[in-house]
């Protein structure tokens, strides 16, 4: 196997780590506030892909938005970018707020119930929303057009690095720094960390905790959207079940990182997305999936707290 | 000040407070002692709106507070220090303190605050970067009490602040909570450490079994027959 085959797995598993970390961030953030796996986050993904899908559709129609408007969107970088930005928004806020209305009807009604009983209610969201796309939308993998041009942007013997890998690194590293930055400096983000390590603590504090909840509920699936979109024009389809492998791979990702815990899940969705190409390129594709899950099964045996779980000493 | 009248507090079926009333005036320290188990905690928790009565009614300056959410008591200035510290353990000192003063927006109060609180417990200061899980059970201990002066409170209600920590240190946590009295906090503060609690206090409560057994002012109760055999431990 040569040198460029490891460079462009490398670049191939930064650029889909890229999309692990921000599914990651999603389920770390609930976890960490709620000690709740929310197993509808997958589906979160996947309604940013759709949401993604319709929109870009419906701003690029002559039909209905007019022939400039569709001119001015596809006929320059400018018009592209913002094109683009508006896809995005869209589905960062409207997936947001299908997971805020998710915690409120499916989870906050269980919030004193046993741990099990939201897990199981999570997972029936999870089934409902896919079977809602199934029936409504289309059983069949839509494809995501292809409006931005694909333009090799650097190319070196045998590796080859596009503009939508670097669109999806840089939007990546950007929403990464920006979470990270309003968590640690914030007033908001501040009360989030601490109701994530003692909520009663934090009703104490004055903080509002639905609040909080309700803004993770927020944050997490619209991180989870933005993903959503990234797959849908890296891989250029979108169908209803595709968020429960993504899922399962970034769920893997927040705990090689250490579950609860926000640069855990961007260190582990850098760190599974790399590993697993890099066992596609040495290997074979079909061992990317067998590879990421045995790297989580050795993460549970030898760490189980993840790389960046933090074990502090409680004192009495 | 707080006023709590009649009140009842279940765990399910259990009834763990059977109709306490006790009051608290403004610029008193008052205690309330008993065995473990006895409603002490409950009694805070229900005030600070972690727990909801099912009957009876807290008060503070003639305002309802009871059947509120922990954050909007708060907000109304009854602050508790929790039992257990409950500090951030992943928070360092700065971050910890700055959440005491959470709903706070006047930043100029906020830092005479800060500075109150280190001249309180120097200890703090030198820590400031270090992270609340990292410190000593005592220093934790101050951590709690002083992110609760940073909420600037009417009412400061400590819980058990004495629990696990050395003789020496216990008897620095009392003298600050004199201190703080002094500088014109009312406190309301629920102890195992009868003796120590009633020699302090302007006023104490036993309680028994969720009811108030006795009370009076914490001299006469130091020296109740009563209150020495079942609680100061001696015969």
């Amino acid at each position: 196997m040569s040198g460029d085959v490891i460079v462009q797995q490398l670049v191939n598993g930064i650029t889909l780590g890229g999309l692990y970390a921000l599914i990651a961030l999603g389920y770390t953030l609930v976890y960490g506030i709620m000690l709740m796996i929310n197993f509808a986050h997958s589906e979160m993904f996947m309604a940013g892909g759709y949401v993604g899908l319709f929109v870009l559709k419906a701003l690029t129609n002559e039909a209905w938005v007019g022939a400039g408007t569709v001119g001015f969107f596809t006929g320059g970088v400018f018009g592209l970018i913002v094109l683009f930005l508006i896809v995005f928004l869209s589905a960062a806020i409207l997936v947001g707020i299908l997971g805020v209305v998710i915690e409120r009807f499916a989870y906050r009604p269980l919030r004193h119930a046993p741990r099990l009983a939201p897990l199981i209610s999570a997972i029936g969201v999870s089934i409902f929303l896919q079977n809602a796309v199934l029936l409504w939308v289309d059983s069949k993998a839509l494809p995501f057009p292809a409006v931005m041009p694909v333009v090799t942007v650097f190319k070196a013997g045998g590796v080859t690095v596009n503009s939508l890998q670097i669109l999806i690194l840089v939007t990546t590293l950007l929403l990464l720094a920006f979470l990270d930055t309003f968590v640690s400096k914030t007033r908001i983000g501040k009360a989030m960390r601490a109701t994530s390590q003692d909520r009663d603590a934090a009703g104490l504090m004055g903080i509002d905790i639905n609040q909080v909840i309700g803004l993770a509920f927020f944050i997490g699936p619209a991180l989870g959207g933005i993903a959503g979109v990234f797959h849908g024009m890296y891989y250029g389809s979108v169908k209803f079940d595709m968020g429960f492998l993504p899922g399962m791979k970034s769920f893997t990702a927040a705990v090689i990182g250490g579950i609860g815990n926000l640069r855990g899940a961007m260190l582990g969705g850098f760190v599974l997305g790399i590993l697993e190409s890099l066992a596609a390129g040495f290997l074979s594709a079909g061992y990317k999936d067998v590879v990421a899950f045995a790297i989580l099964i050795l993460v549970l045996i030898f760490r189980p707290g993840g790389l960046l779980g933090e074990s502090v000493v409680e004192k009495v | 000040m707080l006023k709590v009248e009649n009140l009842h507090t279940h765990y399910g079926q259990i009834e763990a407070l059977k109709g306490i009333s006790l009051e608290v005036n403004d610029g008193e320290i008052v205690t309330l002692i008993g065995a473990n188990g006895a409603g002490k905690s409950t009694t805070l928790k229900t005030i600070s709106g972690q727990l909801a009565p099912t009957q009876g009614t807290v008060s503070l300056d003639g305002e309802i507070v009871s059947g509120l959410l922990a954050h909007k008591v708060t907000e109304k200035g009854i602050i508790q220090v929790p039992e257990g510290r409950r500090i951030f353990p992943r928070m360092t000192v700065a971050e910890n303190l700055e959440m005491g003063a959470f709903l706070r927006k006047d930043a100029e109060g906020i830092k005479e605050d800060l500075e109150q609180v280190f001249t309180l417990f120097p200890r703090l200061k030198e820590r400031i970067n270090q992270k609340g899980g990292t410190l000593s059970g005592g220093e934790q201990q101050m951590l709690a009490m002083g992110r609760g002066i940073m909420a600037r409170p009417k009412l400061l209600m400590l819980d058990e602040p004495s629990m696990g920590l050395a003789p020496v240190v216990v008897e620095t946590i009392f003298e600050i909570i004199e201190r703080l009295n002094k500088e014109g906090i009312t406190i309301l503060l629920v102890e195992q450490n009868a003796a120590m609690a009633l020699s302090v206090a302007h006023r104490g409560y036993v309680l028994e079994v969720g009811s108030i057994a006795l009370e009076g002012p914490g001299k006469e109760l130091l020296h109740n027959e009563q209150v020495r055999k079942t609680y100061l431990g001696e015969s």
